[in-house]
């Protein structure tokens, strides 16, 4: 099934180097692409992997930047992303791209009517449609509005999207992210058999295990440049351990930082939690969930996308999700006030959400705000803002967390997804929590960061603070966590300790069905 | 995803990833570009109040065409101050010139109908501005609909009631209450040959407040260790803003009214607002939720009751302009605060407050209102038809706004 070694490359990037105001971002990179292979480019964040994708796909003109790119033989001048979709060259970006109030047929002919003359032929488009669907594995309607489909799915409408554009190489960026493991491990299957039927395919992803399953060959970048390239299926065996060797330039002995807990008393304990849909109240998202945490203790939540664990958190943080909210918490054992985020926050709860851009971070504003935003009662007096005090309080951050910026009057949106969540940890870290709840606390960053935000997660355990992780990636709950829960459609089904932890057992728990799970 | 969505999904941004290095000299640029940007528009205030100098034969700058300026403009920089704080916050106000109409029907009624002395009129007024912006607020931040229709709405309301209560007109205010927009601060401390000592005296004030206050602002700076902009560069704005303070007092104090009290309003309405929105609290929860609002909520800033203020505020600032209007017009007009809300919006736009809302700035929105208010004085001194001055505002309003756009643009992606 793999393609032979020796078949010509479809693609071919020479030394390219591109500058930003004099800062290189690519230097001398030079790759290739065999015909129908799964290449993955890997690298941390800031090593070059999206502005070689934005080269290639013309987003950076042709001129804007030195070297030379090699397509099916002629060099590419590409001057928008137009041109390359014109060769067949198709980007999926990590953010998806669908208009959410267009129907799935809609969205796959955007900007590529089925039309005669301007007046759109609808028999055609949800036709052709439901071809391309049925061809992702998906078996909804094509009128079907994208709204009201998940973002695994969504992600299968992008690729449904590129097919109709006779794509020759696919391009995805980042493209399981945001998608738990089925739908990933679909998504997987779905880019295996697209090689299959000839269509060559870069993945770009931090998702080691993915890489090492599906890539036939892996290009590894770092700080600009090409690191190495390596044939997955040459003579010795490429591991994950390998790939991030070569990505942080040394041996990472431990993806996770060795701790010994000190857990004290009980800090927070929830008690008969349910929580139900906004738009759709008969649909209980959390049903009656106990669980508590300890003072030094690091107490992980598993589930699937759509367990209820982001809405578990949301509405234990001052109701910030769903209605027809029951049940209890207490903090040090006293019954908390948590009807608002306002009284969360000072009842001792903090809660970093998954989506630090959407729901995390003023994107448009500087460190210093952002660090302080939580928080600006305590650096203000009758209502003024003491600057001096809140950027000496940023800039103390800063240093502790090793935050990489200029300095904290930087546009937190200019910085990494590694830099930002840091300044989201800063945020939450100032408002001095007895108990913090961090949702998916390293989606999207890169391997180093990832260690770094560990470190500082046990900083905190040890400094007596419960902790309260939600996370997809099983290993790392497993690598971090003292105890672990598991939740399925809202219950809570199991419970582990470190020592009991293993992914099976996790999965076994996760994927109980509501009606067994009754005790 | 599991992130659980209140609302209809939002269209994901489909924006150009930013390049992935380089945070240093963006961030570096950045801070020059928005150096630039906001000596840019001081430029263009002074370029075109050098035009209209020119193009007028040296008028525009005569003392009581100065002093006149002020007075027809100020009823614009006070409704931009709020109008910022409404759009920062990711809303608009489209009811502003109706409220002004409604709040000056009211004023003369006090004052007319019901004898009451004019600064007990305007206390009223005042109060009932803060009322109807405090109606406005309650539909939307408790009610959640959006700005746009609630104070369309309100410009059908209060436009409506203004003809209900006033018919057409009601003259004939006491002298008091005319002298508020007519009169000036003159003659207290005698003359200096034409000029007017109490005009100079505050004028210097300005200037060396100006320069105390840069001064400390520049020292806290460099004890942080924080960006700053060049030695030469704050010298010769210093030297820019004090020259003009200087000249206009200069020029304000050979006038036939002196020193305006509606500029000494305007000037104490933009140091406190100024102060408002830089330093206190409350401005920063009005950026951070036109930044992101659900970020601001899961921080903890109580959103709904900021927005309740902001257009409790915008009501309040808008019951001023009407003073400053009724005033000036010794009368009250049901017709008054036409297109108002327009010329407060255009000045906040001009003046760098972006339309997706999270930034701008008082000051900028000032420096807007006085660009539009030298073009309609310059254009009305060279006797342009006044059809033809409503096109050319509307131009320079296009041009300003795409002009800042592609700066934008270019910015990201240089």
């Amino acid at each position: 099934m793999a393609p032979t070694p020796e078949g010509t490359p479809l693609l071919e990037m020479r030394r390219i180097t591109k500058t930003f105001s004099g800062v290189t971002a690519l230097s001398d990179v030079t790759f290739a692409v065999r015909e129908g292979e799964v290449h993955a480019i890997c690298g941390e964040n800031g090593a070059g992997k999206s502005t070689l994708m934005n080269v290639l796909s013309g987003v950076y003109p042709h001129g804007s930047c030195d070297g030379e790119t090699v397509f099916d033989g002629k060099e590419c001048r590409y001057r928008s992303i137009r041109d390359s979709e014109a060769d067949g060259i198709v980007i999926i970006h990590q953010e998806l791209a669908l208009s959410p109030y267009l129907s799935l047929a809609e969205n796959i002919f955007l900007g590529n009517e089925r039309a005669s003359r301007g007046v759109i032929d609808w028999h055609e488009t949800n036709g052709r449609g439901a071809e391309l669907l049925r061809r992702v594995g998906l078996q909804e309607a094509p009128d079907t509005k994208v709204m009201h489909i998940g973002v695994g799915k969504q992600q299968l409408v992008e690729i449904a999207k590129a097919l109709s554009k006779q794509v020759r190489l696919l391009i995805l960026d980042e493209p399981t992210a945001a998608l738990n493991d089925d739908d990933s491990a679909h998504l997987l299957d779905l880019i295996r058999s697209l090689r299959d039927q000839g269509i060559t395919c870069i993945i770009i992803s931090h998702k080691l295990n993915e890489i090492a399953a599906i890539a036939d060959s892996v290009t590894i970048l770092r700080d600009g440049r090409t690191v190495e390239t390596m044939d997955m299926h040459g003579p010795t065996p490429v591991t994950e351990q390998r790939i991030i060797q070569g990505m942080v330039g040394r041996n990472l002995d431990s993806r996770f930082p060795e701790r010994t807990p000190a857990i004290g008393e009980e800090v927070l304990r929830i008690e008969d939690w349910t929580v139900r849909h906004p738009q759709d109240p008969g649909r209980v998202v959390v049903d009656s969930a106990n669980l508590h945490v300890r003072r030094g203790e690091i107490v992980g939540i598993a589930g699937l996308m759509g367990a209820g664990r982001t809405e578990l958190a949301m509405s234990v943080f001052g109701r910030s999700w769903g209605i027809g909210i029951s049940g209890k918490v207490y903090l040090d054992g006293r019954e908390a006030r948590v009807d608002t985020v306002e009284h969360a926050i000072r009842s001792g709860l903090a809660y970093a959400s998954e989506d630090r851009k959407r729901f995390g971070l003023n994107l448009i504003d500087d460190i210093k705000h952002n660090t302080t935003a939580a928080a600006l009662g305590k650096v203000s007096g009758s209502g003024v803002v003491d600057q001096a005090k809140e950027y000496s309080i940023a800039e103390r951050f800063r240093r502790l967390l090793n935050t990489k910026t200029p300095s904290v009057d930087a546009v937190v949106g200019n910085l990494s997804g590694g830099n930002q969540q840091k300044v989201v940890l800063a945020k939450w870290m100032y408002t001095d929590p007895e108990v913090l709840i961090l949702d998916e606390p390293t989606r999207g960053i890169d391997v180093g960061a990832k260690y770094e935000i560990y470190t500082h997660i046990n900083a905190l355990a040890d400094q007596g603070k419960g902790v309260l992780v939600i996370s997809s990636e099983l290993p790392e709950l497993i690598g971090i966590c003292d105890r672990i829960y598991a939740l399925s459609q809202g219950r809570i089904t199991g419970e582990v300790t470190r020592e009991e932890a293993t992914q099976e057992r996790l999965m076994h728990y996760m994927t109980t069905e509501k009606e067994a799970a009754g005790r | 995803m599991t992130t659980p969505n209140p609302e209809a999904p939002t269209s994901s941004s489909a924006t150009t990833p930013a390049p992935e290095s380089t945070p240093q000299t963006a961030e570096a640029g950045r801070i020059r570009r928005s150096n630039l940007r906001e000596y840019g528009i001081l430029g263009a205030l002074v370029a075109i109040v050098a035009l209209f100098q020119v193009l007028t034969d040296g008028r525009l700058l005569m003392p009581d065409n100065v002093a006149s300026l002020i007075a027809q403009n100020a009823y614009v920089m006070v409704l931009a101050v709020g109008m910022v704080m409404v759009i920062v916050a990711g809303h608009i106000d489209l009811s502003v010139g109706s409220v002004v109409a409604f709040v000056g029907g009211f004023l003369a009624i006090a004052m007319m109908q019901w004898q009451l002395h004019w600064i007990i009129a305007i206390l009223l007024g005042l109060g009932l501005g803060a009322l109807i912006g405090a109606w406005q607020g309650f539909w939307v931040a408790f009610v959640g609909v959006p700005a746009f229709i609630v104070t369309l709405a309100g410009m059908l309301i209060f436009r409506g009631l203004a003809i209900v209560i006033v018919g057409e007109t009601i003259a004939g205010l006491p002298g008091g209450f005319v002298k508020v927009s007519n009169g000036g601060l003159l003659g207290g401390l005698g003359f200096l040959g034409h000029a007017d000592v109490l005009t100079l005296l505050v004028g210097l004030l300005a200037i060396a407040g100006l320069i105390v206050s840069q001064l400390r602002t520049r020292r806290t700076l460099r004890r942080h260790g924080l960006m700053m902009e060049p030695f030469g560069m704050f010298i010769g704005r210093l030297v820019v803003v004090g020259l003009l303070i200087g000249f206009f007092t200069w020029v304000l104090a050979s006038s036939a009214i002196g020193l305006p009290y509606v500029l000494v309003l305007v000037a104490l309405l933009i140091l406190a607002y100024g102060f408002l929105m830089g330093r206190t609290v409350f401005g920063r929860h009005i950026y951070a939720i036109g930044g992101n609002v659900h970020a601001a909520m899961l921080s903890g800033v109580n959103v709904k009751k900021t927005n309740f203020w902001i257009f409790v505020n915008m009501g309040l600032l808008a019951a001023v302009a009407s003073v400053i209007t009724t005033s000036r017009a010794g009368a009250a007009i049901a017709a008054a605060g036409q297109n108002y809300e327009l010329d407060a919006i255009a000045a906040c736009f001009i003046g760098g407050t972006a339309v997706t809302g999270g930034v701008g700035k008082i000051s900028g929105a000032i420096v807007g209102a006085l660009i539009m208010g030298v073009l309609n004085m310059g254009l009305s001194i060279m006797s342009v038809n006044p059809a033809w001055q409503q096109a050319i505002k509307g131009l320079v309003l296009l041009v300003a706004v795409a002009f800042d756009l592609l700066n934008k643009r270019r910015a990201a992606s240089a």
